[in-house]
C-alpha cells in the first residue's frame, strides 16, 4: 500500500525543472556533447592556442618571453634547415601516400576474397599497426643499421651485392629508408579500412557488371573503385595528417640526420624547442605546417561532401 | 634525542641553512643522525643511464641507501637514456614540477640558467680542497655570475685503436697529425680495416670530434669578442676539403648515420681499427675477455690502446663529454638536493663511484689525478689527464647559451657531414657560416 501510495504521489507531482530542461533536445544534445567539448578544449584547442601565442613570443624554456609578433615565422622562414624540413615533409607524405594507398588497396582486394585462414591473415595483416611504433622503429633500425644490416647480409648472401649499403649515411638512402618503414607502417591502416569500404559494396552490383560483360578490370574501375572513394577520402585525410606531422619514425631511425636530410616539421621543432630550449621559435616551426594541413583538410572534405552529394 | 618536527624546528630556528652551516657533513656524522631540514624531505635524481652498468647498480645498492641514512632523506633514484634528459629537463622546467637533480652534458645547463639554482655553496668548498675544478668545468658550468651546475665527471675522448693492426701496416706509435692518421688510415681500410667515426646526430662522440678537428686547423665557431663568425674562411675550407678526402680514403663511410653506441658494436665486431670514444670499450673487453677474440686467438683487450686526437695546423685539441648535475629552481627540495650533492661529491662516497667506474670517468678536479687507479692499467693512463686537455664548445669563449645552441643543433658536425655527403667545401661553409650567423647575431 505504501509503495503503491508514493508512486502515485510521484506520479502526479510535476518532474524536476532539470529533467523538464533535458527534454528540451538543445539542452539534451548540450548535456551530451559536453565531456567531447571538455576534452577538446583541453587538450586540442588549449594546447593549439597556447602554441599560438608562444610563438609570437621570445620565449625560451623557463623564460616567458616577450611578444615579438612574427618575428620567429621571419627567422623560420630565412633558416635553410627549415625549408629542407618543408621540402622533406611533403615529400615524405607525399610518397609514402601514395605507396600505402596502392598497396593497401591492393591489400584490401585480395583479403575481400574467400580463403582459408582468411580470418587469422586479417588478423596478422595489422601486427604492424598494433606494435608500439617505437619498438618496431628500433627493429627497423637494427636492420638498416650501417654495420650490421640484415638486409645488406641478405643481398650479399643473395649475391646481388658486392659491398655494404650506406642506408642511414647517405642522404637519399636515408629518407627512402625512413619512407618504407612508414609505408610498412601505415599499409595495414589503409587495408583494414578499405576492407570495410569493399565489404559494403554489394556483391550484386559486380556480378552484374560481370554478366553485361564488363572485364575485372572494368569492373574495378567502374563500380568498386566509385563507391570505395567516399571511404578512401577519409582514409587519405586521416594519413595525411598523420604522415605529415610524423615523428617518433625519423627521431629513432635517423634523428634528422645525416646533416638534416631527413629532419621534418615535428622534429625539426623538437629539436629547435626541446634540444635548443627556445619554445617560440619551436612553436613556430610546429604551426608553420598548420596552414597546409588546414588546406589539405578542406579540400578532402569539401570533395567528400561532392562525392557523397553524386 | 627528542624527535624534532619540520614545524618545531622552523619555529625555532628560522632558517634550515643554520643548521646546515654550523654543522656541515661533520656536524651530521657526529650527531649520528640526520639534519632537522632533511627530515622527512625527499631528493628525486635523475641520470643518465651508465655507459659503466656496475657503477647504478653501485648507486642503487650501497650508495644511495647510505645517503638515506645518513641525510635522513629519502632519495629517488631515475636513469633514463642520454639523449631524453633533455626533454626531461624542459618540461619540467616548464610544468614547475620534476626532479630535485638532474644530470645534463656539455654546456647544456646554461640553456637553463634562468631556471637552476645557484651550486656555489656545493662547488666553492670541492674546489677549494681537490686542487681546483678543471678549465672545462668552469666554462660549461659557470654563466659568469654563479654555478649552474655540480661538475660530476669528464668522460675523456680518446681514440681506441688496434695496436696489432697499426703495426702490421708499420705504424708502431699512434699518429700524431691527421695527415699521418690519414695516411695509415688509407693503407687500413685498403685492408678492409677502416677509421669507425660518427657524423651523425648524436650528442657525444660526433661533436667531441667535429670541434677539438675544426679546432685544430685553427677555426672558431665566433671570435672573441663573442658575435663575429668568422668561419668562412681558408682554413675551414681547408679543413673541410681535408675531411671529406679522409673521410672517403680511411673512414667507415656508413658513420654518418652512427649513434654513440655504434662505434663501440663495430669496434667490438673487429670491423674497424680505430674510433674516438670513451673507454667504454675497453671496459667492456676487459668484462667480457673471452667473448672478445682476436683473429690471432688473443683476447681484444690485450690489443686495445688509447691516443688523443692528432694534431692540425693550428695544434691539437680535445673536446670531452661533461656530466654535471643541476638542481631545478622548481624544486621544493633544494636544501635536501643540495646537502645529497655534498655529501655523494665527499671523497669517501665519490670514490667508491670513481673507482667502479673503471677509469671511463675522469672526475672533475685535479685531486684525482693522483688516485692509485690510474696506475692499476698501463692502457687507461691517457685518461687520467683528459680534464687538463679539453675545450668547451664555444671556444675560445666560455660556453654560453649561443654555443649550447650552435652544439645542439650540430651545425660544426653537420658543415663535415654535408661535405662528406657531396656538398662542395665551399658551399658547406658557407652554410655553416650562415646558421651560425642566425645564431651569434
Amino acid at each position: 500500500m505504501a509503495v503503491t501510495a508514493v508512486t502515485s504521489a510521484l506520479g502526479d507531482a510535476p518532474p524536476p525543472r532539470r529533467h523538464r530542461r533535458l527534454e528540451d533536445e538543445r539542452w539534451l544534445a548540450f548535456v551530451l556533447l559536453m565531456p567531447t567539448m571538455v576534452l577538446l578544449g583541453l587538450f586540442i584547442a588549449y594546447p593549439f592556442v597556447r602554441g599560438i601565442l608562444l610563438s609570437v613570443t621570445d620565449s625560451r624554456v623557463g623564460v616567458p618571453g616577450d611578444f615579438v609578433g612574427l618575428a620567429n615565422y621571419q627567422r623560420i622562414w630565412n633558416d635553410g634547415i627549415f625549408r629542407t624540413a618543408v621540402y622533406n615533409t611533403f615529400l615524405y607524405t607525399g610518397v609514402t601516400t601514395v605507396f600505402k594507398l596502392a598497396l593497401g588497396l591492393w591489400l584490401a582486394m585480395l583479403l575481400n576474397r574467400h580463403f582459408r585462414g582468411k580470418a587469422f591473415t586479417r588478423a596478422f595483416i595489422l601486427l604492424p599497426f598494433i606494435i608500439p611504433t617505437v619498438l618496431s622503429t628500433f627493429a627497423w633500425k637494427w636492420m638498416f643499421d650501417p654495420t650490421f644490416s640484415v638486409l645488406n647480409w641478405l643481398l650479399y648472401r643473395l649475391g646481388a651485392i658486392s659491398g655494404r649499403i650506406n642506408w642511414l649515411g647517405d642522404a637519399d638512402l636515408a629518407m627512402i629508408s625512413i619512407m618504407v618503414v612508414n609505408i610498412w607502417r601505415g599499409v595495414p591502416f589503409f587495408a583494414i579500412s578499405l576492407l570495410a569500404g569493399l565489404q559494403t559494396i554489394s556483391p550484386e552490383l559486380n556480378e552484374a557488371a560481370a554478366i553485361d560483360g564488363a572485364k575485372p578490370w572494368q569492373r574495378f574501375w567502374y563500380v568498386t573503385w566509385p563507391l570505395l572513394l567516399p571511404v578512401t577520402m577519409v582514409v587519405m585525410l586521416f594519413s595525411v595528417i598523420q604522415t605529415f606531422a610524423d615523428f617518433q619514425i625519423v627521431y629513432v631511425m635517423t634523428g634528422g640526420g645525416p646533416a638534416n636530410a631527413t629532419h621534418l616539421f615535428a622534429t625539426y621543432a623538437y629539436q629547435i624547442g626541446v634540444g635548443a630550449g627556445q619554445l617560440s621559435q619551436g612553436a613556430a616551426i610546429s604551426l608553420a605546417m598548420f596552414p597546409i594541413l588546414f588546406l589539405v583538410v578542406v579540400v578532402q572534405l569539401l570533395y567528400i561532401r561532392r562525392v557523397e552529394t553524386r | 634525542m627528542a624527535r624534532i618536527s619540520r614545524r618545531k624546528f622552523l619555529k625555532v630556528s628560522g632558517s634550515g641553512a643554520v643548521a646546515a652551516k654550523a654543522g656541515g657533513m661533520a656536524g651530521i656524522l657526529a650527531a649520528g643522525s640526520a639534519p632537522a631540514y632533511a627530515q622527512g624531505a625527499s631528493v628525486h635524481w635523475l641520470r643518465w643511464n651508465d655507459f659503466v652498468p656496475a657503477s647504478d647498480q653501485l648507486l642503487r645498492r650501497e650508495l644511495l641507501p647510505e645517503a638515506e641514512k645518513a641525510l635522513g632523506a629519502k632519495i629517488t633514484f631515475e636513469t633514463v637514456n642520454g639523449n631524453d634528459l633533455q626533454p626531461r629537463i624542459t618540461s619540467a622546467i616548464q610544468s614547475g614540477a620534476g626532479p630535485d637533480i638532474i644530470m645534463l652534458f656539455n654546456n647544456h645547463p646554461q640553456i637553463y640558467s634562468e631556471s637552476v639554482s645557484d651550486l656555489s655553496d656545493v662547488t666553492d668548498p670541492i674546489n677549494k680542497a681537490e686542487g681546483g675544478y678543471y678549465g672545462l668545468c668552469r666554462s660549461n658550468s659557470v654563466d659568469g655570475q654563479k654555478w649552474l651546475s655540480t661538475p660530476w665527471a669528464i668522460v675523456g675522448a680518446m681514440i681506441a685503436y688496434r695496436k696489432s693492426w697499426f703495426d702490421e701496416i708499420g705504424v708502431t706509435s699512434f699518429p700524431d697529425t691527421w695527415e699521418s692518421y690519414r695516411e695509415a688510415g688509407k693503407k687500413l681500410k685498403a685492408k678492409g680495416r677502416p677509421i669507425g667515426q660518427t657524423l651523425g646526430h648524436t650528442f657525444g662522440d660526433a661533436p667531441t670530434f667535429s670541434y677539438p678537428y675544426m679546432w685544430s686547423w685553427g677555426v672558431t665557431e665566433v671570435e672573441k669578442d663573442g658575435k663575429t663568425v668568422n668561419i668562412n674562411k681558408k682554413e675551414t675550407i681547408d679543413s673541410v676539403k681535408f675531411m671529406t678526402d679522409f673521410w672517403k680514403e680511411a673512414h667507415d663511410e656508413g658513420g654518418l648515420a652512427w649513434d654513440d653506441t655504434n662505434n663501440n658494436r663495430a669496434f667490438l665486431a673487429q670491423t674497424i681499427c680505430a674510433t674516438l670514444n670513451g673507454a667504454s670499450i675497453y671496459i667492456e673487453s676487459l668484462r667480457n675477455p673471452d667473448k672478445y677474440i682476436t683473429e690471432k686467438g688473443a683476447q681484444l683487450r690485450t690489443d686495445i690502446q688509447h691516443a688523443p686526437l692528432p694534431r692540425g695546423p693550428a695544434g691539437q685539441f680535445a673536446m670531452h663529454t661533461y656530466f654535471s648535475h643541476v638542481v631545478p629552481s622548481y624544486s621544493k627540495n633544494q636544501r635536501a638536493a643540495k646537502e645529497f650533492l655534498k655529501w655523494v661529491h665527499s671523497k669517501a662516497v665519490y670514490e667508491k663511484w670513481f673507482v667502479s667506474q673503471r677509469g671511463f670517468a675522469t672526475p672533475p678536479t685535479a685531486e684525482w689525478e693522483n688516485h692509485k687507479l690510474w696506475g692499476e692499467d698501463p692502457v687507461m693512463t691517457p685518461y687520467k689527464v683528459a680534464g687538463r686537455l679539453g675545450q668547451a664548445p664555444g671556444y675560445p669563449l666560455a660556453s654560453g647559451k649561443k654555443a649550447a645552441e650552435v652544439l645542439t643543433k650540430y651545425i660544426i658536425t653537420d658543415m663535415y657531414a654535408k661535405a662528406a655527403q657531396g656538398m662542395s667545401a665551399e658551399d658547406a661553409v658557407k652554410w655553416a657560416e650562415g646558421e651560425l650567423k642566425r645564431v651569434y647575431s
